[in-house]
């Protein structure tokens, strides 16, 4: 093993990789265009070759893991299969040397797929309205939440909270706080469904929103949905969808339908655009109609000759990104969705809950988890017995994991279950994957009883070993300093 | 069966496993009054090949993909290079999710490490996160972060300042009730210092102010680091990380945070998105900022190593507690735009801003010999104002020619009329320049 | 089983506050910091700052958790301990010496009463 390398240490005075030629308009002097107090004296950059450069972000790569690399059964993110075309559809020059301002008359293209993708989104979520301009999924949070805050300000209404379930994404109170809210938690009962006798004792008329997520983060589908949409919208609150689980239900069941007023969803997620290594995602936001006009703006838009953007939105709550979101994303939603068509998307909600579980049928022995129970496109076990008879903790059956060649799945979250080990297996793995990852996980069970230190221990097959998270945030090394 | 892992066969042995006859019944937890019952009203689906015509044809109606860009305004047609788009499209990278498991991400943690530095330099932070989502929400996270270290609730921006970020900041500060006020520009479309100053009160958190700014102008940034230290406010600085090939780092005129858009960075224009946000701050708000930063540290043979800290200030373990909600980021366009730093180096970097600002340049000099076109203040980066008669007219040629001159100013200020924002990058050639140039100077 | 001195006062929330000459000093039981795991950070506020009985005065971190520090009793902050700046791991290592966090001027020595005694607090970390 050696040390991670940095583009920094290849550095040698002199070398060169990308080179313009000579300008070809007169040169100038920039100490009197510009003044010479403003010009900087030196900047540190790398001096590296192009072979250098190539050469080590390949190898950087490497040691990565990806999608492409393997099984990546991570919970509540979805990590399916990112199909190639919409890779080569989004890199289309026609797609990506267009400028934001170009006119619209000369945009059409983008525009017109920006206008079916809400349209899309709508009809696949029983919504009314969608903006796809929030980037992310807690963009998105944060934009459905202004949006009910200003919708409740239009009313003349004053409402501080908003309640989130304690199996919450972390996300949901974050949001909620951001927006100014107060966060109420309720807790959930002992089927890990939302405890409604605990939820109607704080529901009153300070509560602007529940947040809440379909099937929930325990892979369970809140089957008192109505009642709990009832509850809330007779005191006047309104049903915030988090749509990190759609996955499970596409073509099935639609949050519109269940009583939802906003809902994010995650393109990155549900509609197969990649994560890239931490973003970029989409968090596209879906409105019913009685909150159209407090979208953020511009919406697309068609009237009888063209694609436009639509600035007339009377109460929008503004801009939540500079332009009109992660459009390049969008395109590979758009593209997903046009290849699935009706069939294909509820298909695909219905192998990852096939495969979800199957999956828990051919582990649940080994973990403390509920029997028989039916699960939608994830589901949760506990390491508890294995902490208890073994001392070995999930984040050493993660760490383990790695070394059988799969990406662990969700650990310690979400936060109501000890020792949780979250699992979503997604529709695009097939029974064979699914096999040999509980194979996997059973040889693991087995190591956990008789050789313990091994799981301690690991990774070992890795490209580096078990890294300390505590000497990084002690000395807090945020930049090369060589 | 598009994007499914089984053989018919193989969902039969499945659902054997399980006990059921149908896949159906894995359903039977949903009432029936919430379920569908009918088929999503979808267009068909189509295959591959169909897929591909149908995208390549609507894409051949951005019509102005194709023509020569002199449009700027926060979105910059800088030339990516090809190892650029080479290696971001290795799979390792894209397809991999945020780096929670440190020992199988050092790819992506190594990269956003690298960033943080480049860009740390860059700006002369001293400590810069993994990246937010574009420019404007990253102001809009700056003015979240210095009312919160202020314990104050008002911020007061420049008059230059783009105004969609002004928008979107006024949409965070929203949420929080901060009370975002900004000051006028000035003829010669420079910050009003004088006006700005005045706003500045007991209950203000900080400044924000654009270097250069939404006009493309050279501010006189003296006057905001004298304004924030005087009135014991916070300078935010947003700025095209371009321009800091030749200028001074934001650090040497006192900026306490710096914020911006990295598109020019190794990034497609993509209509918008996406896009980066990058962010820094001085050491002592270290623990004040939000998104995610990547530390140093070693594994368990002592060997170098990266992995997400600082991470108590993060919405997974804060709640709502947490310093943002934020719980990504952009990392695909920040390895974009570090491979883009690394590739371009030093003097490839420097090369790229020198030539934007000569060529920003000659067309100013040359349009100063022309009757027609009034240069409103020339001294500018890489992005200049300019009026002139007849300017729907004068657009309308330009757009006949394949060529788009520049962002009409009267879309964010009515006052502005017959005035154009025009960009110019290393792209743009002498005979672009001359070209635009006759298009615009006739009578 | 976990440290619990019996010189000491507890809250519910696991500080440990001890009282002489009506200065209070003030940190995080040895309870406290196992559940917490390796501090990386602790936040503390400025000497002069007061502090109110029940309320957040600061906060401490290790890489997975972070908790808000409640006073025991309100008062004037008129020292706070500055090398967990440098190693916070002294938390860890002797949380009811050097791993200290705050001293304050007490207000009101009554708020004591209702804190925790040694026995008490025993009780409910075992029954944890």
């Amino acid at each position: 093993m050696e040390n991670v390398p940095l583009i920094f240490e290849k550095s040698r005075k002199g070398k060169e990789g990308f080179k313009l030629s000579p300008l070809k308009v007169p040169e100038i002097e920039v100490s009197k265009t510009l003044g010479e107090d403003l010009l900087r004296d030196e900047l540190d950059l790398p001096e590296v070759s192009e072979v250098d450069v190539v050469r080590h972000y390949t190898k950087l790569s490497r040691m990565n893991f990806g999608v492409d690399n393997g099984f990546y059964p991570l919970g509540s993110c979805t990590m399916k299969y990112n199909p190639k075309i919409n890779e080569e559809i989004a890199a289309m020059s026609g797609f990506t040397e267009l400028h934001p301002y170009a006119p619209e008359e000369l945009s059409q293209g983008t525009l017109e797929i920006m206008y079916d993708t809400q349209n899309l989104l709508a009809e696949i979520t029983g919504m009314d309205y969608f903006t796809l301009q929030p980037a992310a999924g807690a963009h998105g949070e944060l934009t459905g939440i202004l949006i009910i805050k200003k919708y409740l300000e239009n009313k003349g209404e004053k409402r501080t909270k908003i309640i989130v379930p304690d199996s919450a994404h972390g996300t949901n109170p974050a949001s909620a706080n951001q927006a100014g809210f107060d966060i109420v938690n309720v807790k959930s009962d002992s089927e890990g469904l939302i405890d409604i006798e605990a939820l109607k004792t704080v529901v009153d008329e300070d509560v602007a929103a529940l947040m809440l997520t379909n099937p929930n983060t325990l892979g369970l589908f809140e089957k008192n949905i109505l009642e709990i949409s009832k509850i809330l919208h007779d005191k006047g609150a309104l049903l915030y969808y988090d749509g990190a689980n759609l996955n499970a239900v596409m073509g099935i069941a639609r949050p519109g339908d269940m009583g939802f007023d906003v809902v994010h969803l995650n393109l990155h997620k549900t509609f197969s655009t990649p994560h890239g290594g931490g973003g970029p995602g989409s968090g596209a936001v879906g409105v019913k109609a009685f909150l159209r006009d407090f979208l953020p703006k511009p919406l697309a838009a068609k009237n009888d000759e063209m694609y436009f953007l639509d600035y007339d939105i009377p109460y929008s709550i503004g801009k939540i990104h500079g332009f009109y979101g992660n459009i390049g994303v969008v395109l590979k939603a758009y593209a997903y969705i046009r290849s699935l068509g009706a069939k294909g998307l509820k298909e695909a909600s219905e192998i990852a809950t096939l495969n979800a579980n199957y999956l828990l049928k051919k582990i649940e022995d080994m973990f403390d988890a509920p029997k028989d129970a039916l699960c939608k496109h994830e589901f949760v076990v506990s390491c508890k017995n294995w902490k208890e008879e073994y001392g070995v903790r999930a984040l050493d059956v993660a760490k383990r994991l790695l070394d059988y060649g799969f990406h662990p799945p969700t650990i310690y979250f979400p936060l109501i279950v000890d020792e949780a080990l979250m699992i979503e297996p997604t529709e695009t793995e097939s029974k064979d994957t699914l096999d040999s990852f509980a194979d996997a996980l059973r040889k693991i069970y087995e190591e956990a009883k008789q050789t313990p230190d091994i799981l301690k221990s690991a990774p070992h097959a890795t490209p580096v070993r078990r890294v300390d998270e505590v000497k990084a945030a002690r000395e807090m090394k945020l930049k090369y300093q060589g | 069966m598009r994007y499914i892992g089984h053989a018919p066969s193989q969902i039969d042995e499945m659902l054997e496993t399980l006990g059921i006859s149908s896949i159906e019944s894995l359903f039977n937890d949903i009432p029936d009054n919430v379920k569908l019952n009918r088929e999503m009203n979808l267009p068909r689906p189509l295959d591959e090949i169909e897929l591909k015509r149908e995208l390549l044809n609507i894409s051949k109606k951005n019509k102005a993909a194709d023509y020569v860009n002199f449009i700027g305004a926060g979105a910059y047609d800088h030339y990516v290079p090809a190892v650029v788009k080479a290696l971001v499209s290795r799979s390792e990278f894209y397809t991999s999710y945020t780096p929670y498991q440190a020992e199988r991400s050092q790819g992506t943690l190594a990269a956003i490490f690298e960033y943080q530095t480049m860009m740390a330099r860059l700006t002369g932070m001293d400590v810069v996160n993994a990246s937010i989502y574009d420019g404007a929400s990253s102001l809009g996270e700056a003015i979240l972060m210095a009312c919160n270290i202020k314990k104050k609730n008002k911020v007061v921006f420049s008059g230059a300042i783009h105004p969609e970020y002004l928008t979107t900041a006024k949409t965070y500060g929203f949420g929080n009730g901060i009370d975002i006020v900004s000051s006028v520009y000035t003829s010669s479309c420079e910050t009003d210092w004088k006006q700005l100053e005045k706003l500045v009160d007991d209950n203000t958190a900080a400044i924000v102010i654009s270097m250069p700014n939404f006009f493309g102008v050279i501010e006189d940034v003296k006057q905001a680091e004298k304004i924030a230290q005087a009135k014991d406010v916070m300078l935010i600085v947003s700025t095209n990380p371009i321009t800091l090939g030749l200028l001074k780092p934001p650090s040497d005129y006192g900026a306490d945070i710096v914020v911006g858009e990295g598109q020019p960075l190794g990034n497609s224009l993509n209509f918008g998105g996406p896009y980066l946000g990058f962010m820094g701050t001085k050491a002592k708000y270290m623990r004040r900022m939000p998104g995610r930063i990547v530390g140093e540290t070693v594994d368990a043979d002592g060997k170098r190593a990266f992995v997400l800290t600082l991470q108590a200030r993060e919405q997974h373990i804060r709640r709502e507690k947490a310093t943002s909600n934020i719980c990504s980021n952009q990392a695909l366009n920040a390895l974009a735009a570090t491979i883009y730093l690394a590739y371009l180096g030093k003097n490839g970097f420097r090369d790229v801003a020198y030539h934007s600002h000569a060529n920003t340049q000659y067309f100013i000099n040359e349009a100063k010999k022309l009757d027609h076109i009034k240069i409103i203040n020339p001294k500018v980066f890489n992005e200049v104002v300019v009026e002139v008669n007849d300017l729907d007219k004068k657009y309308q040629t330009a757009i006949e020619h394949k060529m788009l001159p520049g962002l009409k100013l009267n879309k964010f200020y009515p006052e502005q009329k017959n005035r154009l924002l025009i960009a110019f990058t290393e792209k743009r050639t002498k005979q672009e320049i001359q070209e635009l140039l006759k298009v615009l100077g006739v009578s | 089983m976990s440290n619990i001195p019996t010189d000491l006062k507890y809250t519910e929330e696991h500080e440990w506050i001890f009282v002489e000459d009506s200065l209070g000093k003030i940190g995080i039981t040895d309870h406290a910091q196992e559940e917490l795991g390796d501090v990386v950070y602790v936040e503390l506020p400025e000497v002069g700052d007061k502090i109110v009985k029940g309320e957040p005065f600061g906060s401490v971190e290790s890489v997975k958790a972070a908790s808000d520090l409640f006073a025991p009793v309100s008062g004037t902050v008129v020292e706070i301990n500055e090398a967990l700046i440098e190693r916070p791991e002294l938390v860890n290592e002797r949380p009811y010496d050097d791993g200290w966090m705050i001293v304050v001027e007490v207000e009101d020595e009554s708020e004591l009463d209702d804190l925790l005694t040694p026995a008490e607090y025993k009780k409910l970390v075992e029954g944890e």
